[in-house]
């Protein structure tokens, strides 16, 4: 693969790069100062619909066609929300664009907003980056002052207030109906849809919501313009009449047993091998890789024998992942158990589902007591077809949640079991040699608690 | 006409008509089951155990299209076209899966919950649950703790489907419960200090599903399956909850809503649910008794309508004092019976108990301030009978009893509370004969010549209009304890009418009599009757 030029980690490596003055220095808010003077929101609207742009947060969404469902003519308030609950476990890329230019984020901000008619904008962040909620509060602060925010920005006559809100670490407030909620002061348990949020969102008006990364992009498009953001990526599958295609630079955040762990930016639609080999600096310690998370723990998995799978938001999904998520790459070497694994990942989801849907809320709970028993040596082979069936049983595929983080948690049990049927049966009849075969219901056991 | 189609049946909706899956379903006799759900709350669809699948048929094809995944019937719109299958394996799955996992932290504990009997997890699970336990989870046991004075949690027979909360926020308005914690620990909670306190906080026992909330007056008291229902009509105050009066052998055990669009919705208030414990006071008047040489003797019910008919003839000027607590028909019989003695007698309306002031709630739920059932059948029934304008209690009492033209007066009772003084009392000592007819012992009683018992609510037959003249019929749930004789009972035979008392008999005399009540001819529906609907065509 040529060499390619970061986009938007262009700067971070610079001294101070999370102020003003080094962001104008390198070009800042050029793109914001080129729209607001001569374009109007539909022309902005319309170049980012041109440029293809996928939204950054896990579903890969057309921006464009996103921002298009806000009514037409609507006499407002329009709000705009900015997704910065990063807490997809693995995910990472949010928070170096937050803590390392913040400004270039706040200008793509900016210029969704003013696409969208948008003027008021929450900027939603979790309550665990530090760092980040004081970077992009100064950053906040110095945009004030320099009248890229606030009333009447630059002359142009548009106005725009961004209020940084610091969410209470949930991960459920990263689905855009339970951010909302959560920002009105709810409970974040996601709305039922339709209506969606373009109709009826933040205090039931029309709203977007949006990653952090998808903003950022939406500057350099701006700037450069769609053509250029079209040369990167991949183009759709003529097979699929459903992919959009996935352009532009993305921001994969690598880390598990590779030498050089981090957040890498590659164009749209790089494999996995060529990101370990390319930017992972090989497996660590030369070991023999397992599997792979393909983009965010709700995303499945991949054996290494798929690790050709290309990660555009099309790609993981023939290797029967969810989809790209937030590209998040976890790397595991064959030392791993995928019994761990799948433990670890059931822990995660009983220990973050919303509990509104009983699906989700008891499933989740469910796969976890199931595991710690497997874990504990009790486990039977039975309870993998337990354990698929609660998978299969669970999200808004099968239509039995709201939202579609069910799926997510699904997903690792499914592709965990399926792909790796072997290595569960092997745990199970080495640390249950007496019971391993049973079929009858197993004793109500004092194991823990829930989880 | 738009028409859906359940499991292959076609159902018809009125046009303009807004139903969801569950309620298109049961028009065309299909239960969805469902927890979260409630007509008179939002929809959140998070119970997901009404899970169905849907589709959509081509009017022009009559190809029917299915959308190709489950989806929530009480989230789903019924339209023109749309198609529910509610009977496939794809649902049926899913129905059980959820089942199954309420089931799983669910104690189990069916032998000692209050809610046995009538309990949608039970009945459910019977209905389309599985057949094995395959959960490998020991239930906890079933912690309890009190949300306030009326209602206790019993946290793990919680199935979260937050009717109570929504209740809270979009009925009673005060927003006490809330939900705790998050997935599989999420519990129903009150903040620290806010326990719930609010005039409807009875509804939200009524709307569990399941155990979890519990009536602390009616805990332990009695399993349901062993009472009886009866429809009744609450007598607390003039907006006339529709209720169900639940009793065994006579003994009331406990009040619910029941379902009125026209009066109460699904709700009750506190005052009315727990307004029926006068029917159990050891200190109502059991007994006839007479004023003799040696002050008050009993007598015998058989002697007492034909010891009062010749007391009341040998009276010159005679007075009757109805009660708002009266039915429409025993209203009817004591005006008429009275005026049959003596053509001019005066009719009173008794006194009328207000207490506060109307309080409505979200949606149009109101409490009214006149505490008494039936001020409006009442007063209908005087100025129907005497065609002059009516008497109050304070005009009788100021104006016409101090003429001392009346020497023999009935004055009906049944008021729960305190309701005369002897400053009251006083003003009848020049009354000869004196019947005072009331629930218990007051000044008034103590002076009266005759001391008659009077009936509780739910004792009666008959009927009550309410404060927007809708007329509910209703019959007896308890019979009336010993020694007490139900005041129609008691008019049927001084008005020298045979056979036992049948309030349908009364409503039809009445009905033809008066125009006011001249709807309420043949059947009286559940929901009860309009009297206004008759009142223009009447008036032309």
């Amino acid at each position: 693969m040529a060499e390619f030029e970061p986009i938007l980690l262009a700067n971070i490596d610079r001294p101070d790069s999370h102020t003003r003055q080094v962001y104008e220095s390198t070009g800042g808010y050029s793109a914001l100062r080129k729209v607001l003077g001569s374009q109007t929101p539909n022309d902005v609207k319309e170049t980012v619909k041109a440029s293809g742009l996928r939204g950054r947060g896990g579903a890969g969404f057309p921006t464009g066609l996103k921002w298009t469902f806000l009514p037409k003519d609507h006499p407002g308030p329009i709000y705009f929300c900015l997704n910065a609950d990063e807490s997809e476990p693995g995910t990472f890329n949010n928070r170096y664009l937050m803590e390392l230019d913040p400004h270039q984020v706040i200008e793509g901000l900016i210029l969704s907003c003013f696409a969208t008619a948008a003027s008021t904008a929450y900027f939603y962040m979790r309550c665990e980056y530090p760092l980040a909620w004081k970077r992009v509060q100064q950053a906040v602060d110095e945009c004030y002052e320099a009248g890229y925010l606030g009333k009447n920005i630059l002359g142009s006559g548009y106005s725009l207030d961004i209020f940084l809100h610091r969410g209470a670490a949930a991960y459920i407030c990263g689905e855009e109906t339970g951010l909302i909620e959560s920002i009105e002061g709810r409970r974040a348990w996601p709305r039922i849809k339709p209506p969606f949020p373009a109709v009826e969102g933040l205090f039931r008006k029309p709203t977007v919501v949006n990653n952090v990364e998808t903003v950022a992009c939406v500057r350099h498009i701006m700037e450069r313009g769609a053509d250029w953001f079209k040369s990167m990526g991949v183009p759709p599958d003529p097979k699929n009449p459903r992919d959009a295609g996935s352009y532009g630079p993305k921001l994969y955040c690598l880390s598990g047993h590779v030498n050089k762990p981090g957040c890498y930016e590659a164009p749209l639609g790089i494999t996995v091998n060529q990101l370990i080999d390319q930017y992972g600096g090989g497996m660590r310690g030369g070991r023999k890789p397992k599997a792979a998370i393909p983009g965010g723990i709700s995303m499945g998995l991949l054996k290494a024998s798929e690790f050709d799978c290309p990660l555009d938001f099309n790609g993981p999904g023939k290797y029967a992942c969810l989809g790209l998520g937030t590209a998040a790459v976890v790397v595991m070497d064959e030392t791993v158990s995928m019994v761990d694994f799948l433990h670890n990942s059931c822990q995660f989801f009983a220990h973050d589902s919303c509990g509104q849907c009983t699906p989700c809320r008891e499933g989740t709970a469910w796969s976890l007591r199931l595991m710690k028993r497997i874990l504990a040596g009790k486990g039977r082979l039975k309870d993998l077809d337990l354990l698929l069936e609660i998978g299969d049983t669970i999200g808004i595929t099968p239509g039995t949640t709201i939202c579609g983080l069910a799926d997510g948690a699904a997903w690792p049990i499914k592709n965990a079991i399926r792909k790796f049927r072997g290595d569960f049966e092997d745990h199970i009849k080495r640390t249950n040699p007496e019971g391993w075969m049973r079929t009858d219901p197993v004793p109500a056991l004092d194991l823990v608690e829930i989880h | 006409m738009p028409t859906v189609i359940v499991d292959g049946k076609e159902v018809e909706l009125a046009p303009g008509e807004r139903l969801n899956g569950i309620q298109a379903a049961a028009r065309a006799g299909v239960e969805v089951p469902h927890y979260c759900w409630h007509p008179g709350l939002s929809v959140v669809a998070s119970c997901r155990m009404c899970l169905v699948e849907t589709g959509k048929k081509d009017p022009a094809t009559g190809k029917i299209q299915m959308l190709g995944k489950l989806v929530p019937a009480c989230q789903t719109p019924a339209t023109d076209g749309t198609v529910f299958v509610t009977d496939n394996d794809n649902v049926k799955n899913a129905r059980a899966m959820v089942e199954e996992d309420l089931l799983l932290r669910h104690p189990v504990d069916c032998s000692i919950c209050d809610k046995a009997g009538e309990c949608s997890l039970q009945d459910y699970h019977f209905e389309y649950g599985r057949e094995e336990r395959r959960a490998d989870i020991k239930p906890f046991n079933s912690r309890r703790r009190s949300l306030g004075d009326t209602v206790t949690l019993f946290v793990d027979r919680c199935v979260m489907c937050t009717r109570c909360v929504r209740f809270t926020r979009e009925i009673s308005g005060d927003a006490e419960l809330m939900v705790a914690n998050r997935g599989a620990h999420e519990e129903i909670d009150v903040f620290p200090g806010f326990p719930l306190d609010n005039k409807l906080s009875g509804n939200v026992v009524d709307l569990c599903p399941v155990g979890a909330l519990g009536d602390k007056d009616f805990l332990y008291t009695q399993r349901v399956w062993f009472m009886k229902s009866h429809d009744g009509v609450c007598a607390g105050c003039s907006t006339g909850c529709s209720i169900r009066v639940d009793e065994n052998q006579d003994r009331v055990y406990r009040l619910k809503p029941r379902e009125n669009p026209h009066v109460n919705q699904w709700w009750m208030c506190d005052e009315g649910r727990y307004g029926w414990k006068h029917i159990h006071d050891p200190n109502r008047i059991a007994g006839p008794r007479r004023r003799g040489a040696k002050g008050m003797e009993n007598v015998e019910w058989p002697q007492v309508a034909k010891q009062i008919d010749s007391d009341l003839r040998r009276c010159s000027g005679l007075a009757a004092v109805v009660s708002p607590h009266l039915t429409v028909e025993e209203a009817y019989l004591l005006a008429t019976y009275i005026r049959g003695i003596r053509p001019n007698a005066l009719l009173v309306l008794g006194p009328i108990p207000v207490s506060g002031e109307d309080e409505t709630f979200a949606k149009g739920f109101t409490i009214r301030a006149e505490k008494c059932p039936n001020r409006k059948g009442v007063e209908a029934v005087l100025t129907g009978v005497t065609g002059t304008p009516l008497v109050t209690w304070r005009e009788f009492l100021d104006k016409h009893l101090p003429s001392g033209s009346y020497d023999g007066v009935w004055v009906s009772g049944g008021y729960v509370a305190p309701w005369n003084d002897t400053a009251v009392a006083d003003r009848f000592a020049r009354v000869k004969t004196l019947v005072v007819q009331d629930f218990f012992s007051s000044p008034l009683m103590e002076t009266a010549t005759w001391q008659l018992p009077a009936a509780a609510f739910a004792e009666r037959d008959g009927s009550y209009v309410n404060h927007a003249d809708r007329l509910q019929s209703f019959e007896w749930a308890v019979r009336a304890p010993a020694g007490v004789k139900v005041e129609g009972h008691l008019y049927w035979q001084l008005a020298g009418r045979t056979g036992l008392f049948r309030s349908r008999a009364v409503l039809d005399d009445v009905a033809r009599a008066i125009g006011y009540f001249s709807a309420a001819t043949g059947v009286i529906p559940d929901v009860g009757l309009d009297l206004k609907v008759n009142q223009l065509a009447g008036a032309s």
